[in-house]
Protein backbone atom coordinates (compact mmCIF):
# COMPACT_ATOMS: atom_id res chain seq x y z
CA UNK A 1 0.00 0.00 0.00
CA UNK A 2 1.29 3.38 -0.68
CA UNK A 3 0.39 5.55 2.31
CA UNK A 4 0.37 8.88 -0.82
CA UNK A 5 -2.20 7.51 -2.42
CA UNK A 6 -6.18 7.42 -1.27
CA UNK A 7 -8.72 6.11 -3.89
CA UNK A 8 -12.84 7.08 -1.95
CA UNK A 9 -15.04 5.23 -4.27
CA UNK A 10 -18.09 7.95 -5.11
CA UNK A 11 -21.68 6.10 -5.03
CA UNK A 12 -24.21 8.11 -2.22
CA UNK A 13 -23.84 11.41 -1.03
CA UNK A 14 -22.16 10.84 2.39
CA UNK A 15 -18.74 9.51 0.08
CA UNK A 16 -19.20 13.32 -0.92
CA UNK A 17 -17.54 13.86 2.87
CA UNK A 18 -15.51 10.89 3.24
CA UNK A 19 -13.65 11.94 -0.31
CA UNK A 20 -12.97 15.40 0.49
CA UNK A 21 -11.93 14.89 3.86
CA UNK A 22 -9.88 12.27 2.65
CA UNK A 23 -8.22 14.72 0.43
CA UNK A 24 -7.79 17.29 3.40
CA UNK A 25 -5.85 14.35 5.33
CA UNK A 26 -3.57 13.91 2.52
CA UNK A 27 -2.96 17.42 1.63
CA UNK A 28 -2.25 18.01 5.52
CA UNK A 29 0.18 15.74 5.59
CA UNK A 30 2.12 16.59 2.52
CA UNK A 31 2.18 20.40 4.46
CA UNK A 32 -0.51 22.13 3.02
CA UNK A 33 -1.53 24.75 4.58
CA UNK A 34 -4.70 24.78 6.60
CA UNK A 35 -6.62 27.17 3.85
CA UNK A 36 -5.15 25.23 0.87
CA UNK A 37 -6.58 22.40 2.75
CA UNK A 38 -9.83 24.02 2.63
CA UNK A 39 -9.37 24.97 -0.53
CA UNK A 40 -8.23 21.44 -2.26
CA UNK A 41 -11.40 20.20 -0.18
CA UNK A 42 -13.76 21.87 -1.40
CA UNK A 43 -12.65 21.36 -5.07
CA UNK A 44 -12.74 17.45 -4.32
CA UNK A 45 -16.42 17.95 -2.90
CA UNK A 46 -17.40 19.98 -6.06
CA UNK A 47 -15.76 16.88 -8.20
CA UNK A 48 -17.43 14.20 -6.19
CA UNK A 49 -20.87 16.41 -6.10
CA UNK A 50 -20.41 16.40 -10.34
CA UNK A 51 -19.69 12.42 -10.15
CA UNK A 52 -22.96 11.45 -8.54
CA UNK A 53 -24.96 14.42 -10.62
CA UNK A 54 -23.90 13.44 -14.06
CA UNK A 55 -22.46 9.85 -13.82
CA UNK A 56 -24.03 8.19 -10.46
CA UNK A 57 -20.69 6.68 -9.45
CA UNK A 58 -17.34 7.13 -9.98
CA UNK A 59 -13.64 7.38 -7.92
CA UNK A 60 -11.59 9.76 -6.70
CA UNK A 61 -8.30 9.04 -6.40
CA UNK A 62 -5.88 11.87 -4.29
CA UNK A 63 -1.80 11.36 -4.28
CA UNK A 64 1.79 12.93 -3.94
CA UNK A 65 3.01 14.36 -6.94
CA UNK A 66 6.42 15.32 -7.57
CA UNK A 67 7.23 17.15 -10.82
CA UNK A 68 10.99 18.06 -11.51
CA UNK A 69 11.11 20.70 -8.33
CA UNK A 70 7.68 20.67 -7.46
CA UNK A 71 6.09 19.30 -4.72
CA UNK A 72 1.99 19.05 -4.53
CA UNK A 73 -1.40 17.16 -4.42
CA UNK A 74 -2.86 15.20 -7.45
CA UNK A 75 -6.21 14.17 -7.48
CA UNK A 76 -7.50 12.42 -10.10
CA UNK A 77 -11.61 12.06 -10.64
CA UNK A 78 -12.66 9.34 -12.59
CA UNK A 79 -15.89 8.63 -14.00
CA UNK A 80 -17.21 6.39 -16.56
CA UNK A 81 -20.84 8.71 -17.77
CA UNK A 82 -21.46 10.10 -20.60
CA UNK A 83 -19.01 12.56 -20.83
CA UNK A 84 -18.68 15.97 -21.77
CA UNK A 85 -19.56 16.81 -25.16
CA UNK A 86 -18.03 20.64 -24.97
CA UNK A 87 -15.08 20.94 -22.58
CA UNK A 88 -14.40 24.50 -23.80
CA UNK A 89 -17.91 25.60 -23.03
CA UNK A 90 -18.13 23.70 -19.83
CA UNK A 91 -14.77 26.17 -18.65
CA UNK A 92 -16.75 29.29 -19.32
CA UNK A 93 -17.65 30.76 -16.21
CA UNK A 94 -21.58 32.22 -16.87
CA UNK A 95 -22.23 28.97 -18.40
CA UNK A 96 -21.37 26.42 -15.34
CA UNK A 97 -22.89 28.58 -12.51
CA UNK A 98 -26.41 29.10 -14.39
CA UNK A 99 -28.97 27.99 -12.05
CA UNK A 100 -27.20 25.89 -10.27
CA UNK A 101 -26.69 23.00 -13.03
CA UNK A 102 -23.60 23.70 -14.26
CA UNK A 103 -20.56 21.66 -13.20
CA UNK A 104 -18.46 24.82 -11.46
CA UNK A 105 -15.45 23.38 -13.58
CA UNK A 106 -14.03 27.35 -13.78
CA UNK A 107 -14.34 27.24 -9.62
CA UNK A 108 -12.72 23.83 -9.35
CA UNK A 109 -9.71 25.65 -11.10
CA UNK A 110 -9.59 28.57 -9.25
CA UNK A 111 -9.38 26.46 -5.97
CA UNK A 112 -6.53 23.95 -7.66
CA UNK A 113 -3.56 25.39 -9.32
CA UNK A 114 -4.24 23.41 -12.87
CA UNK A 115 -7.14 21.34 -13.97
CA UNK A 116 -7.14 19.21 -17.11
CA UNK A 117 -10.28 17.58 -18.33
CA UNK A 118 -10.04 14.46 -20.83
CA UNK A 119 -13.65 13.39 -22.07
CA UNK A 120 -14.93 11.87 -24.75
CA UNK A 121 -18.28 11.18 -25.71
CA UNK A 122 -19.68 8.05 -24.14
CA UNK A 123 -16.42 7.08 -22.06
CA UNK A 124 -16.46 8.96 -18.84
CA UNK A 125 -14.65 11.77 -17.92
CA UNK A 126 -11.69 11.87 -15.90
CA UNK A 127 -10.46 15.75 -14.23
CA UNK A 128 -6.88 15.69 -13.22
CA UNK A 129 -6.61 18.15 -10.90
CA UNK A 130 -3.03 19.66 -9.48
CA UNK A 131 -2.00 21.97 -6.69
CA UNK A 132 1.29 23.10 -5.64
CA UNK A 133 3.13 23.97 -2.65
CA UNK A 134 4.29 27.35 -2.45
CA UNK B 1 -25.72 13.35 12.23
CA UNK B 2 -28.61 15.50 13.42
CA UNK B 3 -28.53 19.38 13.63
CA UNK B 4 -29.70 20.55 17.36
CA UNK B 5 -31.51 23.13 17.35
CA UNK B 6 -32.49 25.06 20.36
CA UNK B 7 -34.96 28.05 21.02
CA UNK B 8 -34.02 30.60 22.89
CA UNK B 9 -37.13 33.53 23.54
CA UNK B 10 -38.23 34.19 20.41
CA UNK B 11 -35.37 32.45 17.91
CA UNK B 12 -34.10 29.61 16.83
CA UNK B 13 -30.46 28.70 16.93
CA UNK B 14 -29.20 25.87 14.69
CA UNK B 15 -25.22 24.88 15.68
CA UNK B 16 -23.78 22.43 13.24
CA UNK B 17 -21.33 19.96 15.34
CA UNK B 18 -19.74 18.19 12.22
CA UNK B 19 -19.47 18.21 8.58
CA UNK B 20 -22.97 17.41 7.13
CA UNK B 21 -23.86 15.26 4.33
CA UNK B 22 -26.33 16.74 1.97
CA UNK B 23 -29.47 14.57 3.25
CA UNK B 24 -28.65 16.73 6.46
CA UNK B 25 -28.31 19.73 5.22
CA UNK B 26 -31.82 19.31 3.90
CA UNK B 27 -32.90 17.98 7.04
CA UNK B 28 -32.07 21.00 8.43
CA UNK B 29 -33.65 23.22 5.98
CA UNK B 30 -36.74 21.31 7.07
CA UNK B 31 -36.62 21.06 10.61
CA UNK B 32 -36.18 24.61 10.88
CA UNK B 33 -39.23 25.44 8.34
CA UNK B 34 -41.10 23.74 10.82
CA UNK B 35 -40.03 24.80 13.93
CA UNK B 36 -40.34 28.40 13.08
CA UNK B 37 -43.87 27.73 12.97
CA UNK B 38 -44.29 25.52 16.11
CA UNK B 39 -42.65 28.01 18.14
CA UNK B 40 -43.93 31.45 16.35
CA UNK B 41 -40.08 32.36 15.81
CA UNK B 42 -39.29 36.09 14.59
CA UNK B 43 -35.66 35.00 13.94
CA UNK B 44 -32.85 32.06 13.35
CA UNK B 45 -29.44 31.67 13.73
CA UNK B 46 -27.42 29.32 11.36
CA UNK B 47 -24.16 28.52 12.93
CA UNK B 48 -21.90 27.04 10.42
CA UNK B 49 -18.07 27.77 12.41
CA UNK B 50 -17.24 24.09 12.33
CA UNK B 51 -17.66 23.70 9.29
CA UNK B 52 -14.77 23.48 6.78
CA UNK B 53 -16.30 23.23 3.16
CA UNK B 54 -19.15 25.07 2.03
CA UNK B 55 -19.66 23.47 -1.20
CA UNK B 56 -21.67 24.54 -3.95
CA UNK B 57 -24.76 22.39 -2.67
CA UNK B 58 -24.43 23.58 1.26
CA UNK B 59 -24.16 26.91 0.12
CA UNK B 60 -27.25 26.98 -2.29
CA UNK B 61 -28.89 24.56 0.68
CA UNK B 62 -28.54 27.62 2.97
CA UNK B 63 -29.92 29.96 0.64
CA UNK B 64 -33.33 28.59 0.09
CA UNK B 65 -33.28 27.68 4.11
CA UNK B 66 -33.01 31.75 4.40
CA UNK B 67 -35.61 32.56 1.84
CA UNK B 68 -38.12 29.66 2.34
CA UNK B 69 -38.07 30.85 6.43
CA UNK B 70 -38.06 34.60 5.30
CA UNK B 71 -41.60 33.25 4.09
CA UNK B 72 -42.60 31.99 7.47
CA UNK B 73 -41.36 35.06 8.71
CA UNK B 74 -38.44 34.99 10.31
CA UNK B 75 -35.03 36.32 9.75
CA UNK B 76 -31.97 34.51 9.55
CA UNK B 77 -28.50 35.29 10.11
CA UNK B 78 -26.07 32.98 9.02
CA UNK B 79 -22.67 33.09 11.30
CA UNK B 80 -19.35 31.68 12.06
CA UNK B 81 -18.09 31.37 8.49
CA UNK B 82 -14.47 30.67 9.36
CA UNK B 83 -11.72 33.00 7.29
CA UNK B 84 -9.95 30.01 4.96
CA UNK B 85 -14.13 28.84 4.26
CA UNK B 86 -14.52 32.15 3.02
CA UNK B 87 -11.52 32.31 0.40
CA UNK B 88 -12.53 28.75 -1.04
CA UNK B 89 -16.43 30.45 -1.50
CA UNK B 90 -14.82 33.16 -3.17
CA UNK B 91 -12.52 31.20 -5.85
CA UNK B 92 -14.93 28.77 -6.07
CA UNK B 93 -17.44 31.98 -7.24
CA UNK B 94 -20.52 30.95 -4.88
CA UNK B 95 -22.26 33.81 -2.70
CA UNK B 96 -24.35 34.49 0.43
CA UNK B 97 -24.72 37.91 -0.67
CA UNK B 98 -28.38 38.81 0.07
CA UNK B 99 -28.01 36.61 3.22
CA UNK B 100 -27.31 38.00 6.48
CA UNK B 101 -24.02 36.97 7.86
CA UNK B 102 -22.48 37.78 10.82
CA UNK B 103 -19.25 36.88 12.65
CA UNK B 104 -20.27 34.43 15.67
CA UNK B 105 -23.59 33.53 17.49
CA UNK B 106 -23.02 36.82 19.83
CA UNK B 107 -23.42 39.53 16.56
CA UNK B 108 -25.85 37.32 15.12
CA UNK B 109 -28.57 37.22 18.20
CA UNK B 110 -27.21 41.57 17.70
CA UNK B 111 -28.39 41.53 14.31
CA UNK B 112 -31.82 39.40 15.15
CA UNK B 113 -32.32 42.01 17.62
CA UNK B 114 -31.74 44.93 15.61
CA UNK B 115 -34.15 43.26 12.59
CA UNK B 116 -37.16 42.70 14.87
CA UNK B 117 -37.17 45.70 16.56
CA UNK B 118 -37.15 47.43 12.80
CA UNK B 119 -40.57 45.57 12.47
CA UNK B 120 -42.23 46.44 15.62
CA UNK B 121 -42.15 43.20 16.74
CA UNK B 122 -40.79 41.54 19.92
CA UNK B 123 -38.12 39.25 20.03
CA UNK B 124 -38.22 38.78 23.71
Amino acid sequence: MDGNKRTVQINVDTDIVTARQEGRALAASLGFSSSEQVLIATAISEAARNILLYAGTGTITSSYLEEGSKRGILIVVRDEGPGISDVAQAMVDGYSTSGGLGLGLPGMKRLMDELDIISEGGKGTTLIMKRWKL
Amino acid sequence: MQVPILKQRNYLIATIQSALTDADLLQLRDELTARVGRFRSLGVVIDVTVLDVMDSFAVRTLRATVHILKLRGAETVIVGIQPEVAFAMVQLGVTLDREATALDLEEGLVYLDRQVEGSGRHGR
